[in-house]
């Protein structure tokens, strides 16, 4: 295995120089020198220096996908908390339903929960969302789990690895929302083993070789696998 | 502000349902409680509380008063609370609302009416000056069970307090009228002791939601709790305070069992009270 | 005010400092559970909790700027936290020492990230001896690294003060009583840009010039600390296998 390090860096850490390197994600500039604006994972083997945030509220990107919580049903719109520093827009031209002028209550409600898409994120970091793509809905049944989501890339894997071994050894149908919610459905012993894993995957983030590890105990534990 | 997906609140209920709870604990477990004393140098006594995540710290500070014009032989208790935004995102700062007022007159009604402090050994001249104790509860980290966190720091700190004499007699010598009644409580009580203090009972809390009542609410489950209830409970298994608050219901069966086991948690819970404050138990 | 103790002996102070040294001081991140990030610190017998929530949508709107972030730092003391009890709430002081410390932490965080919305940090001293507005503001800046709050630096404060005609760094619970003057800033370690000045009492120029020397050098000794605390609790979670 080969061991690189990861190297954990803070607010004000010198990183580099713009002469040879190009100042990315989670870094300023300042007279001419990189520097770390964040507490993350340092990652410099491109020309670009990033950051990688170790801990941090969500930071809506476009087209990212996401679990919402319905705050409040207006009157063309519903006001949806996707655990960002603010609440994000649904209107009511982005649902699949043929929704009526102040009926907004008859589809989603306070409390509701949806699977939505990111659509835009203005200057003013006003937010709207969609459900209109596949896959989107209000959902029913099952639980979400909060994690950090700063975590969430580890929780998927390279392309999707880490959450697909997780669904195979498990049989539980899981969405993992880049805002750190992720909606879990299956039987007791499986969800119960999805979130086991997830917090497991949580605490060991930075660690190497996770993934085979992961498999590892998620076979010793699984009766059958297709 | 905080907002319980109904997903949630249908996966508790559901559990709920099993018998389970979602931390697999028992309707009538505790989370794992942590009792430290002497933890604030500045107050007289002093305790933190740690059950499951949620911490509370107590302090307890005393001074010189006169003392209300029925009781002219008595000391003085107040208790306050303070939810203070560092504890939880929906704490605002400013004056107390009705919860920090309802949680410091529940705490302070299990410590007043059961007669814990010795109130009639804290004179020190009849009509004029008493002792004043002021517990003051300081929350500090909100994941369910606010009273029972808050009602033990505040035991664990008063058992722990010494009357601070060697900080307050520069003051009282210094009084021109009472001399005499001053010297001798003075030459009684030369020294720090510790606040006269009898057997405390102790308070459990449990909520209920969708017909199901469990103790020691997380914060999720308090979150779509209908109704609570706190009971405190002595040695002698009596009942000494309580105090039912939301606006649900509960049926006088449910009330019996909750009775029961705050009866049964209390000795536990006594226990570690016992052992934080270097007091053989009984 | 006048007192016939002496503070400083033979180049000890009371508790057998060295005028240029700094009491102990200890400081742990991470430490509450609801908190976005969080911070106690330890500073002589100084007990301080610091906690950050945000950045979250600003409460009443009217407060909201379209184009940055306001800091809210709240600074409060235990009424347990004095000899003599403090009566709960934010007195004028305390709102005093709010207001600069939020504008110090206001110019080191990246405030135009996060329009509309609020940062607040809460401060919260349980035990009190002398310095609590350095400690806190010194433990706020460790509990917004921890919420993972984007800074260009990370601010620290330390005060130095005069007693008996000598200048010294960190003034204790006496010296703050029965000295002759109290200086305490803060600072951008990486720029040594100065975010909180006060001072009151006596300085001649020289003295002030000694002042702030060795008051921003406690300061970098102190931002260590800080730094170490961070690495500590995010350091040993990779080294878990």
């Amino acid at each position: 295995m080969t061991q690189e390090t990861r190297q954990i860096v803070i607010p004000s850490q010198l990183l580099g120089d713009i002469k040879n390197k190009k100042s990315g994600r989670g870094t300023f500039v300042e007279n001419g020198k990189i520097y770390s604006e964040i507490l993350g994972v340092l990652n410099d083997k491109s020309e670009y220096i990033n950051v990688v945030p170790l801990k941090g509220i969500y930071d809506p990107t476009e087209k990212d996908f996401i679990i919402g919580v319905v705050l409040e049903a207006l009157q063309s719109s519903w006001l949806v908390d996707i655990n960002a520093a603010y609440p994000a827009l649904l209107h009511v031209n982005e649902v699949p339903w043929d929704v009526d002028f102040g009926e907004t209550e008859k589809y989603l409600n306070h409390g509701d929960s949806i699977m939505a898409k990111i659509l835009s994120v203005d200057r003013e970091k006003k937010l709207q969302i969609t459900l209109k793509d596949r896959n989107l809905y209000k959902i029913k049944g099952g639980q979400i789990i909060d994690v950090e989501p700063s975590k969430v890339p580890r929780i998927i894997g390279k392309k999707g690895s880490m959450i697909s071994l997780i669904k195979k050894y498990t049989k539980c149908r899981i969405f993992v929302g880049q805002n750190g919610r992720i909606w879990i459905e299956g039987n007791d012993d499986g969800v119960k083993k999805v979130i086991e894993t997830i917090g497991m995957i949580e605490d060991q983030s930075l660690s190497f070789g996770l993934t085979n590890k992961i498999e590892e105990l998620l076979k010793k534990d699984a009766k059958d696998v297709h | 502000m905080t907002l319980t997906p109904a997903i949630k609140k249908d996966f508790l209920i559901k559990l709920a349902e099993n018998s389970k709870r979602q931390d697999e604990r028992k309707f009538d477990e505790f989370r794992k409680i942590e009792l430290e004393t002497n933890v604030v140098k500045k107050a007289e006594g002093s305790a933190r509380c740690k059950i499951g995540n949620t911490q509370v710290i107590t302090g307890i500070k005393m001074d010189i008063g006169e003392p209300y014009p029925d009781i002219p032989e008595q000391g003085v208790m107040t208790t306050a609370a303070e939810l203070i935004p560092l504890a939880s995102p929906d704490f605002e700062a400013g004056p107390p609302r009705e919860d920090a007022i309802e949680l410091a007159r529940v705490v302070d009604r299990g410590i007043r009416e059961s007669e814990v402090i010795e109130v009639d050994k804290l004179c020190i001249v009849p009509h004029k000056k008493i002792w004043m104790v002021f517990i003051d509860i300081h929350i500090i980290d909100y994941d369910g069970n606010l009273f029972d966190a808050a009602s033990l720091s505040a035991l664990a700190a008063l058992m722990t307090t010494k009357v601070p004499i060697e900080r307050i007699k520069p003051m009282l010598e210094q009084e021109k009228e009472n001399k005499d009644l001053i010297g001798k409580y003075l030459k009684d009580n030369p020294k720090d002791y510790p606040l006269p203090m009898k057997k405390p009972p102790i308070s459990c809390t449990s909520v209920k939601f969708n017909n199901v009542v469990v103790m020691d609410p997380s914060l999720d489950e308090e979150e779509i709790a209908e109704a609570r209830l706190t009971v405190a409970t002595d040695e002698n298994n009596d009942i000494r305070a309580m105090q039912k608050g939301l606006n649900g219901s509960f049926t006088t069966d449910e009330v019996r069992k909750v009775i029961k086991a705050s009866i049964d948690n209390g000795k536990k819970l006594r226990k570690i009270l016992y052992n934080s404050v270097g007091k053989k138990n009984g | 005010m006048k007192t016939d103790i002496k503070l400083l002996e033979k180049g000890k102070r009371l508790d057998g400092r060295k005028p240029d040294e700094l009491r102990p001081i200890k400081i742990e991140a991470g430490v509450l559970h609801r908190a976005e990030g969080s911070c106690y610190l330890e500073w002589g017998n100084n007990k301080v909790i610091a906690a950050v929530y945000g950045p979250r949508e600003a409460v009443p709107r009217h407060t909201q700027n379209p184009l940055r972030a306001i800091v809210n730092a709240r600074y409060n003391m235990a009424a347990f936290s004095v000899d003599d009890r403090k009566r709960p709430g934010p007195d004028r002081r305390s709102r005093e020492i709010s207001k600069v410390i939020s504008e110090a932490l206001e110019h080191v965080i990246l405030v135009e990230r996060y329009p509309r919305a609020s940062i607040d940090v809460n401060i919260e001293v349980l035990d009190a001896e002398a310095g609590t507005r350095c400690a806190g503001l010194t433990a706020a800046a460790v509990a917004l690294i921890d919420a993972g709050i984007p800074m260009r630096d990370i601010p620290v404060a330390c005060a130095a003060g005069k007693i008996e005609d000598t200048v010294v760094l960190d003034l204790g619970k006496e010296e703050d009583n029965y000295g002759s003057a109290d200086l305490p800033i803060a600072i951008s370690p990486r720029t040594g840009e100065i975010l909180l000045l006060q001072m009151d009492g006596h300085l001649t120029l020289k003295e002030f010039d000694k002042a702030l020397d060795i008051a921003i050098k406690g300061c970098k000794k102190i931002s260590e600390i800080q730094k170490k605390a961070i690495l500590e609790k995010y350091q040993n979670k990779k080294e878990e296998k």
